[in-house]
């Protein structure tokens, strides 16, 4: 997974070349009425100028693994187990003040809803200078300075006019770019973007996707795309995770894995997509719901809404869908999915 | 803005006039004979009773009797009580005093208030959150008036560290009355910021704060406090408004000449134009408190605008 497109030379090199790498993520919420396990032990890495698509769901993980990344977690209630190591250095292990000096300079974030995510009482050209501000110890005067400068870079129109007006004056696309500005302010080497473009209409949702492949061609930052938007990995992913009940249940390059699913899910998820060829044909859900991750159904979590499943007498020794928890195996070079008859569905959608 | 301010300012006219009219109806409408509540229990002479009865247009028709008021209101002249006494000297003499006792309510409420509500919204469930709340229900619960006299007698006569009556001892004297006074507002302020505290910190604009990689103090401070003290300030904007209202209890528990408690005697002796006098005042600060409060809302939330 550490194929990159672009040549990271402006760039530190690091340990193995690695940015990130998650190893045997685990986080869990303990409440009242029982517990939740939002993410169940994923593993991934994420090199510079990469691009990770993490897709799955509502309820998958893949935003609760991603805010644990950034240490934005509440612990408690959160529980968090496992390794997160940026540029080799152990986030987890940290103390919280090193956590801290690590979001912005280094991983910085976008959500989903910038006019939520951005405080209403304050300018946006404020909230974005606050970066230099504490980060850097910069004046208010030069704080500001640079937020029109970073405004001009996100191309949002006349930003040395804009700069003093609040999150609500903006629309909806040019407020994701202002949360774009305030991310990238201080040259993250990872940025994680959780559904950057869902809130946004189909044209804006290209706009605002352009502008970070642009940026990350400049700057050969990491990205990590959190999105459930099939159309948007395709075009600007180079590896996806497939995430389900809190595991990745498949990852390869987009085009492999776009191309042939090696996972019952991922195969489901391709074939829900509407197909302009197929025109006035019936859509294909994946039957059943997402699994109540206070309890994941036993063996493979997806067996219950599996067209593949082989349970009793039908399965394998060592193979019961129901029984036996998939691992996350290679299934051909490049490739590996979290299925016991991964061999089986690859290929399926050839036939 | 401005432009706001003056319609605003403009539409306090017709209010106060309707105000007025409705306390003089009120007045007019009490029971009894407001010149032998003056005499109480000695005999009046025929020839008192009917100059007194000329010069205050006792016998007129309501409408009558509100010109007459209006004809001084506008000379500037609020009429004069039964012993002649103008009652704009009363005003003069009570207002003050009802003034020092709203600051000194209004600084609890501020100071208690908003520090309890802050810490136990920033400690959700902790021991401290749990004291405020069921501090914040007692004393809510009980009636002003005992709260008064259990002051009274613990903070006046057993510890003796304040006076319980009067106001000699100078803004001393106001500190007792004053915490009585604002209790209950204040139980009201440190629930409100606790519960706008505890909702803003669960914002996205705090998850944002987080991961820009703010020091906590900064994310509360700057990120959370200011948004959550919107619905505090609008609450003890508009509380400054009633407390100048006077507090006819907590005046006369403690004995302190302000205008609640003159009001309270004018309605008991029927004097019509204290009570109306006093009680229009008193509609004029609430009116114009609440719109410095709507100013003061167009100033934390960039998001109002009025024009």
């Amino acid at each position: 997974m550490s194929q990159s497109q672009t040549d990271p030379t402006t760039r530190r090199a690091t340990a193995g070349g690695q940015l990130l790498e998650v190893e045997d993520l685990h986080v869990e919420f303990r409440q009242r009425s029982g517990v939740v396990n939002a993410v169940n032990g994923i593993s991934y890495s994420l090199a510079e100028g990469e691009t990770l698509a993490i897709l799955g769901e509502s309820g998958s993980g893949k935003s609760v693994s991603a805010q644990a990344i950034m240490g934005i977690l509440d612990v408690p209630p959160a529980v968090i187990q496992g390794a997160i190591r940026f540029e080799g250095r152990d986030l987890l292990a940290m103390s919280a003040e090193e956590q801290r000096q690590v979001r912005g300079p280094g991983i910085s974030m976008i959500f989903q809803d910038a006019l939520s995510s951005l405080n209403p009482v304050y300018s946006v050209g404020w909230q974005i200078g606050e970066m230099f501000r504490v980060h850097q110890g910069a004046s208010r005067k030069e704080a500001k300075r640079k937020a029109v400068e970073l405004m001009d870079r996100v191309r949002i129109p006349a930003a040395a006019k804009r700069v003093d007006d609040y999150p609500h004056q903006f629309s909806g696309g040019m407020r994701q770019r202002v949360m774009i500005a305030m991310t990238i302010a201080l040259d993250p080497r990872i940025l994680i973007a959780d559904e950057p473009t869902t809130a946004l209409d189909v044209t804006v949702q290209a706009q605002v996707m352009d502008l970070l492949k642009d940026l990350q061609r400049e700057t050969g930052m990491g990205l990590i795309l959190i999105t459930h938007d099939l159309g948007v990995v395709n075009e600007v992913a180079d590896n996806v995770a497939v995430m389900y009940a809190g595991r990745i249940v498949e990852r390869g390059t987009v085009d492999d894995v776009f191309t042939d699913a090696g996972h019952p899910y991922t195969e489901g998820l391709m074939a829900s997509v509407p197909q302009v060829e197929a025109k006035g044909g019936r859509l294909q859900p994946i039957v059943g719901q997402p699994p109540n991750l206070a309890a994941i159904p036993s063996g493979c979590p997806f067996h219950p809404r599996c067209a593949h499943r082989r349970l009793g007498a039908d399965a394998a020794p060592g193979r019961e869908c129901s029984i036996d928890v998939p691992p996350l195996r290679q299934v051909v070079p490049g490739r590996e999915a979290a299925c016991h008859y991964s061999e089986e569905v690859l290929g399926v959608r050839a036939v | 803005m401005g432009r706001y301010v003056a319609r605003r300012l403009l539409l306090t006219i017709p209010v106060m006039l309707g105000a007025s009219i409705l306390i003089f109806a009120m007045v007019y409408a009490l029971p009894g004979d407001p010149i032998r509540a003056l005499a109480g229990d000695r005999p009046v002479s025929p020839a008192v009773v009917q100059v007194l009865t000329e010069r205050f247009h006792l016998d007129d028709p309501l409408w009558v009797q509100y010109w007459e008021y209006l004809k001084g209101l506008f000379q500037g002249d609020l009429g004069t009580d039964f012993r002649g006494r103008p009652v704009l000297d009363t005003i003069e003499r009570t207002l003050p005093v009802t003034i020092r006792l709203t600051i000194v309510a209004v600084i609890f409420e501020i100071i208690i208030g908003l520090a309890a509500g802050v810490l136990a919204g920033i400690r959700r469930n902790s021991f401290f959150d749990n004291l405020v709340l069921v501090s914040t229900t007692v004393i809510v619960a009980i009636p002003i008036l005992v709260l008064a006299f259990i002051a009274q007698l613990l903070f006046g006569l057993k510890l003796g560290w304040f006076p319980i009556a009067g106001t000699r001892e100078g803004w001393y004297s106001y500190v007792l009355p004053g915490l009585v006074l604002a209790s209950g507002s204040l139980a009201y302020v440190a629930r409100l910021t606790r519960t706008s505290i505890a909702e803003n910190l669960r914002a996205d604009f705090v998850r944002t704060a987080k991961a820009k990689g703010l020091p906590p103090r900064r994310i509360i401070v700057q990120h959370t406090l200011r948004n959550s003290l919107i619905p505090v300030v609008t609450f003890i904007g508009a509380d400054i408004g009633a407390l100048l209202g006077g507090a006819i209890v907590t005046e006369t528990v403690f004995n302190l000449p302000g205008i609640g408690r003159e009001v309270f005697d004018a309605i008991r002796a029927q004097e019509g134009a204290v009570v109306v006098g006093i009680v229009t005042l008193m509609v004029f600060f609430f009116i114009f408190f609440n719109l410095v409060v709507d100013v003061l809302y167009a100033v934390l939330d960039p998001r109002i605008r009025y024009d």
